[in-house]
């Protein structure tokens, strides 16, 4: 199967692992090629290495994540653990000097799950549930009419919960950067999430003044 | 053609709700929303590439040889209408592209993209928050009949509408379009709804669907409700109240703290722009022969291009602004009736605003020390001809539209001079 690896210029032990766990590893430039270049039968999961920096490597996974759907192995030094504990969009990780077997085994684990979803399809906060499969969200078991970006700024809350998000940052994980209504947007989707979830569940959101909003 | 999440958002929200219609959208030159429907079979087609129409029967689409067009869905838009169709038809509005695949210069979308992606350019978010006032009658006849002799917040029982202002507003909040408040309004029969700010794209599709909501939900119960700027002679017109502002990145650009009225150099800049050009813009804010019954003294509708805090004359109001609240720091633009299309009216406000802060100009006298008072124009034919002579409204319009606006703005002024009204007939013929 084949197998999205970034950097252009991977380390030959990392291609080595993923040869010898059953892969044929393709080298990319960025999501684009992840997307161009997708095989009929789709790829593996992605390999995604902390270099240059960890920083570009987040920022690429995050995107192979989102704009691909496919699941992302970060594979990062021991030291940079603490880094990536509030990134979202990096499906797992694993630690450098490689373990082969560990390698394969997650890279197994991470290819089960369909279009780079978690093996839990519902996520649920209360009586509310969203199905990441096919993008409905229902209210006490009532369908609820989302545009795509209110079901999305909802799943990030649901996924992301009892911790206070800056509009910057809202914008950055749930809009991405090509935006373009400037940052009210955020206000202005939460005001519309609130009217939808009703009266009862809109206080699930709360405004937290000159910082953001907190969800649950 | 590969499916972005978006897009595919829409396909699986059409199969999981059993969607059977899905509703394009789009306006003319004027405004009047135009819909054709396509079945789910059609949807990925749409999304991908677009569907095609024949545009020559659509006022200002027809050039002879430019007939086929095609309507590209704004996945973005997608909803599920929620009224008398059981759930099952949604919407999209559409940007409109001719078959090589460039923008169409006469879709009004297309044109407010385009003005938005300057103001983009200079650095800012251009934000409208509306009050769109409407009446309601028994019926569309010529004779309109009022359903009740209310005024200005009032409550039961004069204000027999109520229960159709709270149903579209549900009908609005499912619709994604929040309302901050609605109330009767000053003439008998005249409701309110105040619209939550947002960006200046969506909002214009917000009030494109808002006007089809009420008349649906009026509909529903049997009455007609109209945005027609004047209908009864010696009460309030109905107005579309603009409140207007620009955001840098996070920053609402027209609030500045260390100003004792809290608003910015660059606000006043921008209202210098609205009221040095707001007699060039009226055609397109005000675009009705009838718009014209509304602007004059004594209504509570904006006459002279100058600007207050209280004064009703001027067309640029200042709001009182609240303590520390940055972010609702606005400037009011006040000329805008309801039957005007808000794509274009968007399009001009912004670039009246956006030539003010790139000319620098200054900020006149506001009105009640001005000794020299600039008028909108009076009549239709005043505010055409003002147009006519604009660069800045050629400019933001582009040549498509502002030529052929023109063209039929001034064939419905050459209609109603040779129309012999009722006030001629009562006042000319017993005595001359």
């Amino acid at each position: 199967m084949l197998l999205p690896i970034y950097p252009p210029d991977p380390t030959p032990n990392l291609v080595d692992a993923a040869v010898e766990a059953g892969y044929q590893p393709v080298p990319v430039a960025g999501v684009d090629d992840v997307i161009e270049r997708a095989p009929e039968s789709g790829w593996a999961p992605a390999l995604v290495e902390a270099r240059p920096d960890l920083g570009t490597a987040v920022a690429i996974a995050q995107k192979i994540a989102d704009e691909a759907q496919l699941p992302v192995l970060l594979v990062i030094d021991r030291s940079m653990t603490d880094d990536i504990a509030a990134e979202g969009g990096i499906t797992d990780f694993i630690l450098t000097p490689l373990d082969r077997t560990e390698l394969r085994v997650r890279l197994a684990r991470l290819g089960k799950a369909p279009n780079g979803t978690s093996a839990t399809e519902v996520l649920s906060f209360r009586d509310l549930e969203l199905n990441l499969a096919t993008y409905q969200a229902t209210v006490a078991g009532v369908p609820s009419d989302l545009t795509y970006m209110e079901y999305e700024l909802l799943r990030f809350f649901v996924e992301n919960p009892a911790r206070v998000w800056s509009r910057e940052q809202l914008l950055a994980k749930v809009w991405g950067y090509d935006y373009f209504g400037g940052s009210r947007t955020v206000d202005v989707h939460v005001r519309r999430l609130r009217a939808k979830l009703g009266e009862e569940r809109s206080s699930w959101i709360t405004t937290v003044r000159s910082v953001g909003y907190r969800f649950g | 053609m590969s499916m972005n999440k978006q897009q595919q958002y829409v396909l699986s929200t059409v199969e999981e709700r059993g969607i059977r219609f899905i509703r394009l959208w789009f306006t003319d030159i004027l405004g009047s929303l135009k819909s054709f429907a396509i079945t789910p079979a059609e949807l990925e087609v749409a999304l991908t590439e677009g569907m095609q129409f024949d545009g020559s029967s659509i006022d200002g689409f027809s050039r002879d040889q430019e007939s086929d067009m095609l309507a590209m869905p704004d996945p973005t838009t997608f909803q599920i209408l929620p009224w008398r169709t059981g759930g099952d038809v949604a919407r999209m509005f559409c940007d409109i592209v001719r078959p090589d695949g460039t923008s169409f210069a006469g879709d009004p979308r297309v044109v407010l993209r385009r003005n938005l992606e300057r103001a983009h350019e200079l650095g800012y978010s251009f934000y409208v928050g509306p009050e769109v006032e409407y009446f309601y009658f028994r019926d569309s006849s010529p004779q309109p009949e009022v359903l009740d002799q209310g005024g200005y917040f009032d409550l039961t029982p004069l204000d027999v509408a109520q229960e159709y202002r709270r149903e579209t507003i549900m009908a609005l909040e499912r619709l994604s379009i929040p309302v901050e408040s609605s109330h009767h309004e000053v003439s008998p029969s005249q409701h309110e709804l105040d619209l939550r700010h947002t960006d200046a794209l969506n909002m214009a599709d917000n009030l494109v669907t808002t006007r089809l909501a009420v008349k649906e939900v009026a509909m529903e119960h049997g009455i007609y409700a109209t945005f027609m700027p004047k209908p009864l002679e010696g009460h309030d017109g109905s107005g579309l109240h603009l409140h207007l502002s620009l955001f840098r990145n996070d920053e609402n650009a027209f609030y500045d703290a260390a100003e004792d009225d809290h608003l910015s150099p660059l606000a006043y800049q921008f209202m210098a722009g609205l009221i040095r050009h707001a007699p060039e813009i009226t055609a397109i804010t005000n675009q009705w022969v009838n718009s014209y019954k509304r602007l004059v003294e004594g209504f509570d509708a904006p006459v002279y291009a100058s600007w207050g805090r209280r004064d009703q004359s001027a067309v640029v109001r200042v709001p009182t602004p609240k303590k520390g609240k940055a972010s609702s720091t606005r400037v009011e633009y006040r000329a805008p009736d309801p039957a005007c299309n808000p794509y274009l009216a968007f399009s001009v406000i912004l670039s009246a605003g956006l030539a003010g802060i790139e000319n620098g100009y200054e900020i006149p006298d506001p009105t009640d020390v001005a000794t020299e008072r600039v008028h909108l124009p009076t009549t239709l034919a005043d505010a055409l001809d003002a147009m006519q002579r604009s660069a800045l409204v050629k400019d933001a319009l582009g040549d498509h539209v502002f030529e052929w606006f023109l063209r039929n703005k001034r064939r419905e002024w050459d209609r109603y001079q040779q129309h012999v009204s009722r006030f001629e007939l009562e006042n000319y013929l017993p005595v001359l």
